[in-house]
């Protein structure tokens, strides 16, 4: 009967499995070995990695490149057998987590000229288990021709993001996806205030044309030409540009800078390599790389500035005015609250808040143009802006460790107990936040057909 | 002709089957049910206490956001499967019903869509169908409106009926060529034709492999989040629980909950469709006729379905050429086509590819390997056995399509990170071959929908003239059972193949140097930046070129085996 068939598929399987055979027949020849996990992309790591063997040759680097987020589960989950000796991302709070679980072990390079703080805050981690090896600072990104298309002006504070004018144009990504927003959010939390910070950032998402779900999606976004402008990390802007994209970047005047990171993990195999590595970063050859127009970052290396290209800024001389000094306790300690505010509010629930920006926006476009003034609906609009700017918490019950214990990764011990579930809260906060959203809608909407 | 009844009564009284049975059951557990079990425990622990609870699930059911996911779920795969499978029966039917020159080319290429790199698919989707994708910025200059193509749940479905329609179109194809020849004449001779035929008597006999393809996107299209995510659809049920699951430094034991909510109610699908098959008998003694007997066209029919056809294959593969445009264009921002064009996106991605490739072709070919052994094993003893509670390892075969990718991922370093491999006293999880059987995992469910339609279409009473004449239930199953399954076979393999091969996951977890790195690992590292775009569609292309070559000759190796034997028997004179 089918032979053929047969006949080819067992053909097949042997194939296969001497593949498989000589595949594992690989042979690894250097002495030393290294193993890097990073979330940084291979345009970045690769340059360091050349760099590196080049000098010390005796030494083969293997790089693993996992998201942030995996990579923290994967140094978590294989902590028991270890065999990974250096994490290199950019959010502190990865690194923040790396250390609640004891996975990271002391190391304070004692490469000379390397900044240690900036405008007050300190670039690295005051207990030593890990240092910051660039700056990098938050800011908007826009595609030229999109705003050309749209006639949209360029943005240059936070503030302008929540404008009518740019409604369906702005990209941002969600704080509980990508480390990266997180401190965007924080940041303007801790420049603004608690609640005047929330009600920029939901102005801000009500204007948005999504939230995308990893932190590149939103340069990805703007790069393509889906959205106009997205909020993201500088070197996503520069790295862009660089790449010949029509696209601009700014800081607004309400940011901060940084410190993207590295750290020996606790019991690294290879401890010795590990160190080196980190020297290697820090020193004037290692900064100087940073400049490459694929990676485009700040360096923390204050003699490496003079050899910048044109474009990049001296955050040393001031040339980036930065208002906030960020609180890492602050932002560590309300760090899971603030994710799951934002996606109660926001993630999960876009299109009521889009529905009820948009009503707002309109019912003041529509009063204006009116020229007249109408108590009525002056009111209606200010209590629609009221119920959409209410908070389901405020900021003494955020930074509260009892509260915050809930939305905690793990109990420590077996004893601890903790009051609610984050399901119970998140439900409650819920049903108040869509509530209040189509109220807000229906209020604006009746203020709207007043005129 | 058609055998009288299915389940007749299975007597033989040997270990076999309970020994087959075990040893699929050993490989489940080990590599499925325990990781999965040891993550998703979290979903029946009390979050304050640890104790065991129920209180998880209720809180699910409490939220409104949570039920609002459920629905849109539910919405969007029975969508999906109409839109898909207008899609497929076009095509299935005219590439097997009628002498066309270049069946095999059209089914080949009507396969594609399935294999859509990770990132990088959703990038050419973007510029083609996005809001100001090349389609849309062409309509509003010539019309002053566009389309939201890819909007909300509506985009959802389209971009998933786009993606997995294959699954139908393949199955149904492999039914259709296992259809006995004398069934149809049988109708034609009374006096049936045209649609009428096709609607009584060829459809219904194509049943089990539409109904494969139908369960397996519809449970796929419930179970899938790259979709969702690509769109930024939050308020589904899979994105939900990914996005609690992989939040950094959250567990929230919801993400878990959902877990277990997809599977049951896969596998609550999947027996959906088995009750529907129930009490039917699809299996032919005649394998003679080799499936619908084929006519040629006349002019104006053959074009007429030429039109319907490119117009589908129009359709579907034009998230392949956004792709292509992709990889040789230098920059594509907001234009209809990317400025200029160049072939040094190729070069780059030279330099990384070899190995990528090299590991891709062993992981998902010996993962569609295992996948059809297995598939072929779970499917003949459910159907040809009594060994007690057969029909669960149907289930929990299938309920491997509900765990997310991360899941399965977490759950292996969880149990194998600690158990090191003899020989190389590396732990086993950093060890390639685990990387393998996730794939093989992951992608046995779509080997088992295959495999088991191909078996209904086999006669039992064949089985019993085989072991009347002596041979041994194994040499049945060998020389009998397999050869008739081949096409099926194949189209499970091609199936699994193809799909582990962009699998991304539970892969990124897993893999632990980037030498047993395969190609969507090798994408994910292009398109962590700007620069890396171009290189990324570039590996994506390659992808699907190797994906699909694979694809074009398994088919040709079925179709070459089938006129053979169908040359054979005419020489005979052994026709039907």
């Amino acid at each position: 009967m089918s032979n053929m068939v047969h006949k080819t598929l067992r053909h097949l399987g042997t194939g296969v499995a001497i593949a498989a055979m000589l595949a594992t027949a690989t042979a690894h020849a250097a002495d030393d070995k290294l193993v890097i996990v990073t979330s940084f992309p291979s345009d970045l790591t690769d340059v360091f990695k050349n760099a590196f063997m080049k000098e010390n040759p005796s030494i083969s680097v293997e790089v693993v490149n996992k998201s942030t987020s995996s990579g923290v589960k994967y140094l978590i989950e294989t902590a028991q057998n270890n065999q990974s000796d250096i994490f290199w991302a950019s959010a502190p709070d990865a690194f923040e987590v790396l250390k609640e679980n004891s996975l990271l072990a002391k190391y304070e390079s004692s490469v000379g000229g390397v900044a240690t703080e900036l405008n007050g805050y300190p670039i690295n981690d005051p207990d030593g288990y890990y240092s910051g090896f660039a700056l990098s600072g938050y800011g908007f990104m826009w595609n030229e021709r999109y705003m050309d298309a749209f006639k949209l002006p360029e943005p240059t504070e936070w503030e302008d993001l929540t404008k009518p004018v740019y409604n369906g144009h702005v990209g941002i990504s969600a704080p509980s996806r990508s480390g990266t927003t997180h401190l965007t959010i924080e940041t303007i939390l801790q420049g603004e205030g608690w609640e005047k910070g929330w009600q920029t950032i939901r102005d801000m998402s009500g204007n948005a044309k999504t939230i995308t779900e990893r932190s590149f999606g939103v340069p990805d976004g703007v790069n393509s030409g889906s959205f106009g402008i997205g909020i993201v990390i500088d070197f996503f802007g520069f790295s862009s540009m660089a790449s010949g994209f029509p696209v601009d970047f700014r800081y607004p005047s309400v940011t901060a800078l940084v410190p993207a990171n590295i750290g020996v993990i606790n019991n690294a195999p290879n401890n010795g390599p590990a160190q080196k590595f980190i020297d290697f970063l820090m020193s004037e050859t290692g900064q100087g790389l940073l400049f490459d127009p694929k990676i485009m970052r700040l360096p923390v290396n204050k003699s490496v500035y003079a050899n910048a290209p044109k474009g990049l800024p001296n955050p040393f001389d001031g040339s980036i005015k930065s208002e906030v000094n960020f609180d890492t306790a602050v932002s560590q300690g309300r760090y899971n609250v603030v994710n799951s505010l934002f996606d109660v509010m926001i993630t999960y629930r876009l299109e009521d808040l889009r529905a009820a920006v948009v009503a707002i926006q309109e019912a003041e476009v529509a009063l204006a143009e009116s020229g007249a003034t109408n108590a009525e609906a002056t009111k209606l609009i200010a209590d629609a802006k009221a119920l959409l700017h209410t908070l389901p918490i405020d900021e003494a019950k955020a930074n509260d460790p009892e509260f915050a214990a809930i939305f905690k990764s793990k109990r420590k011990k077996q004893t601890d107990k903790v009051e609610g579930r984050q399901a119970e809260i998140e439900q409650e906060w819920d049903d108040q936040i869509v509530q209040n959203y189509q109220k807000a809608a229906e209020l604006a909407n009746t203020a709207r057909f007043m005129f | 002709m058609s055998s009288a009844a299915i389940a007749r009564p299975v007597r033989f009284s040997s270990l076999g089957p309970y020994m087959v049975a075990g040893i699929v059951v050993l490989f489940l557990g080990t590599f499925l049910l325990v990781p999965v079990l040891k993550v998703i425990q979290v979903a029946f622990q009390d979050p304050s206490s640890g104790s065991f609870t129920m209180v998880n699930f209720q809180d699910f059911f409490n939220s409104s956001l949570f039920r609002q996911s459920f629905f849109n779920s539910v919405y969007v795969s029975g969508m999906s499967v109409v839109f898909a499978s207008a899609f497929a029966l076009p095509l299935a039917y005219f590439t097997t019903r009628f002498n066309f020159s270049g069946s095999v080319i059209i089914q080949t290429l009507a396969f594609v869509p399935l294999i859509m790199p990770p990132f990088i698919g959703a990038v050419a989707m973007q510029l083609l169908f996005g809001s100001n994708g090349s389609v849309n910025l062409l309509m509003r200059d010539w019309f002053g409106f566009d389309i939201p193509f890819m909007e909300g749940l509506n985009g959802v479905i389209f971009v998933q009926s786009i993606h997995y329609f294959p699954f139908i179109l393949i199955n149904l194809s492999a039914s259709l060529q296992n259809i006995d020849r004398s069934m149809e004449e049988a109708g034609q001779m009374l006096g049936s034709s045209g649609f009428r035929l096709f609607r009584r008597i060829v459809f219904p006999l194509a049943m089990p492999g539409y109904i494969a393809g139908a369960s397996l996107v519809f449970v796929k299209v419930f179970d899938d989040l790259g979709t969702p995510l690509l769109l930024n659809v939050n308020t589904m049920l899979a994105p939900q629980a990914y996005l609690r699951i992989s939040s950094i430094g959250i567990s929230d034991p919801m993400g878990y909950v959902i877990s277990c909510i997809l599977i049951v109610f896969s596998v609550f699908a999947m027996w959906v469709a088995f009750l529907g098959m129930r009490g039917k008998d699809y299996s032919t003694t005649q394998k003679g006729g080799g499936g619908l007997s084929k006519r040629d066209l006349r002019s104006h029919e053959a074009i007429l379905c030429y039109v319907v056809i490119f117009s589908i294959l129009g359709i579907v593969l034009a998230p392949h050429l956004g792709l292509l445009l992709l990889s040789f264009g230098s920059v594509w921002s907001f234009s209809v086509l990317p400025d200029s064009f160049t072939t040094s996106h190729y070069g780059t991605a030279f330099t990384s590819a070899w190995t990528f490739i090299k590991n891709t072709l062993i992981y998902a070919g010996l993962a569609g390997v295992i996948d059809i052994v297995l598939g072929t094993a779970i499917a003949y003893v459910v159907m040809r056995t009594n060994v007690i509670g057969r029909k669960w390892l149907d289930y929990l075969a299938v309920s491997a399509l509900a765990v997310p990718g991360v899941v399965l991922g977490i759950g292996y370093l969880r149990v194998f990170y600690g158990v090191n491999m003899p020989f190389t006293d590396q732990p086993m999880a950093t060890w390639w071959g685990i990387i393998v059987i996730a794939l093989a995992v992951r992608r046995l469910p779509y080997a088992l929908r295959s495999c088991t339609a191909a078996l209904q279409q086999v006669s039992p009473s064949l089985e019993e003239a085989s072991e009347n004449l002596g041979a041994s239930k194994f040499r049945t199953v060998r020389r009998i059972v397999v050869p008739l399954m081949a096409s099926g076979l194949v189209a499970g393999f091609v199936t699994s193949f193809s799909t582990a091969a962009v699998e991304l996951s539970a892969t990124i977890m897993l893999v632990s140097t980037e030498n047993d790195a395969p190609l969507a690992y090798g994408l994910y590292l292009f398109m962590q930046s700007a620069a890396g775009r171009g290189p990324g569609a570039a590996l994506g292309v390659m992808a699907v070129i190797i994906v699909g070559l694979a694809t074009y000759l398994s088919h040709r190796m079925v179709d070459r085996a089938r006129q053979q034997r169908s040359s054979m028997e005419q020489a005979t004179g052994d026709v039907a």
